[in-house]
């Protein structure tokens, strides 16, 4: 780990992967939890970073973090969110291509495998999951599309995500689920937070 | 009628509702928002007895206008502007008490670019995460003020006023923002980080709430290739391909891919907020992790 000071109240922890990004960023969220770590405004895990905001001494916390023992995380404790998906998505047959699979295959790799919510951002309750095995990962669309609907369910890169609403996208969009990404009205109101654990089920939605 | 509420007569160019934003959601991708000139919109809430945190109305340049329903003290502060009640000149930087019915003119600044408007007990729009600020990039909060509108009071504060009028700092000709090195700072070249703090910019017109942009000579990469995502904090220089700098204000992104050359000092951000397009700014080292 590689700590970097980020104006006077934040740090940078950089990490060699999202594997152990994923296994400190859990350790952090354990050890507030336990009341274990100063305060701190914002945890913000990224690919593989995570950004401590608003730390009263980031220097000394960075002192004392270079000597934690970091447990392996263990996802399996975790509950497991369980989003149905119709696989419809008009961008299938492309993905299939770069796969070099047929079409009716995709849904069977992609719901196949277990996801967690390796970090969020773009939008509120838009989750960046990874799972998918390194070879089936996919580029962005050349031409991003400029209302890509709510439920939507895409890939780019080695990354699926689900858009809480209608917006702007480029990624892959192999599926549609009814599952309410975000309600603010809701506690909590993203359903998917950085850790959580995802599987895809097909034909529910 | 009777009721504690306002109707928006002239909504201006850009007017929000905010007061001190969403803090601790960034991890779900939640910007903080909240006023840009936090400093002016505490002082106006004070000049009516509100709490610094109570919703205020934040414009952009030319103000706005409102008709409350009930008679409410009021208080205009943040960037200098005409203010006036029925057409009749009122005070700016201090309380005036708009009759039931009246309208509340709130003009285009003479100098700075975004005007506060706090009402004893504050804009009662509904809160979205314990905020009920607008927040501009995720759509959070209470829609842009549009004309016809119509928002609601909160219960007037019942203390008085902690005091009459408000020394306002003025917006500087030239705005200066404080910098430390960001965590990126060496994708860049030594002869970029010079560039940064010793050579002029402007405020470019493509600012808003998200960013202050600038104009100016771009940075030079030292290094090539693409940045994975990383936490982002209010402040931050981030640099996009096209090498100008971009400061990150209370709506931006909780999370980018383009390298941080710099961390503004927080509190020069305020300013920041009043600089309008073609202000000259410099960045200097703030020591600490200046290099």
């Amino acid at each position: 780990m590689r700590a970097l000071e980020v104006g006077e109240r934040a740090l940078l922890l950089e990490f060699r992967d999202g594997e152990e990004t994923g296994a400190f960023h859990a350790e952090l969220l354990r050890r507030r939890a336990a009341g274990a770590l100063p305060a701190v405004r914002d945890v913000v895990p990224a690919a593989r970073t995570v950004l401590l905001d608003g730390v009263a001494d980031p220097r000394r916390l960075a002192a004392e973090m270079a000597a934690w023992e970091v447990p392996p995380p263990r996802w399996r404790a975790q509950p497991v969110v369980e989003l149905p998906v119709r696989y419809d998505g008009p961008d299938l047959a492309e993905v299939a291509g770069v796969w070099g699979v047929a079409p009716r295959e995709v849904p069977r790799i992609h719901a196949g495998a277990e996801y967690r919510v390796a970090f969020c951002g773009f939008a509120p309750g838009f989750g960046y999951l990874t799972g998918l095995p390194e070879r089936y990962a996919v580029p962005r669309r050349s031409t991003p599309r400029t209302a890509v609907p709510a439920g939507s369910v895409g890939l780019a890169g080695p990354y699926t995500g689900v858009y809480p609403r209608s917006s702007p996208g480029g990624w892959q969009l192999v599926g549609t689920t009814d599952a309410l990404l975000w309600d603010p009205a809701r506690e909590p109101a993203a359903l998917l937070a950085p850790g959580t654990r995802v599987r895809f089920v097909e034909g529910a939605g | 009628m009777t009721e504690r509420a306002f109707t928006v007569v002239r909504a201006g160019a850009l007017t929000t509702v905010q007061d001190r934003g969403r803090a601790g959601y960034a991890h779900l991708g939640v910007p903080r928002s909240g006023a840009l000139d936090p400093y002016a919109a505490a002082l106006a809430n004070r000049l009516v007895g509100n709490d610094d945190g109570a919703a205020v109305l934040e414009t952009t340049l030319t103000g706005c206008a409102v008709r409350p329903r009930c008679a409410v003290a009021v208080a205009v502060g943040g960037a200098p502007c005409p203010v006036a009640v029925d057409g009749r000149p009122a005070a700016w930087g201090a309380a005036v008490r708009v009759p039931a019915g009246a309208v509340l003119d709130v003009g285009t600044a003479g100098r700075g670019l975004r005007s506060y408007v706090a009402f004893a007990g504050g804009v009662a729009a509904e809160a979205v995460l314990g905020s009920r600020s607008t927040d501009l990039l995720s759509g959070l909060g209470p829609a842009p003020l549009v004309d016809g509108a119509v928002l609601a009071l909160g219960a007037p504060p019942s203390g008085r006023a902690h005091f009459e009028a408000a020394p306002w700092p003025g917006v500087p000709d030239e705005l200066v923002l404080r910098v430390r090195w960001g965590p990126r700072a060496d994708w860049f070249a030594d002869g970029a980080l010079r560039t940064l703090t010793s050579r002029p910019y402007r405020v470019s017109a493509a600012s808003n709430r998200i960013g202050l942009r600038v104009q100016g000579p771009p940075l030079e990469r030292a290094r090539a290739g693409e940045l994975p995502s990383e936490g982002m904090v209010l402040g931050a220089v981030q640099v996009p391909p096209d090498g100008l700098p971009v400061v990150f204000l209370a709506d931006h992104p909780t999370t980018g891919g383009y390298p941080v050359v710099a961390v503004v000092h927080e509190p020069d951000l305020a300013a920041a907020a009043q600089a309008r397009p073609g202000t000259p700014v410099r960045f200097v080292g703030a020591g600490g992790g200046a290099r």
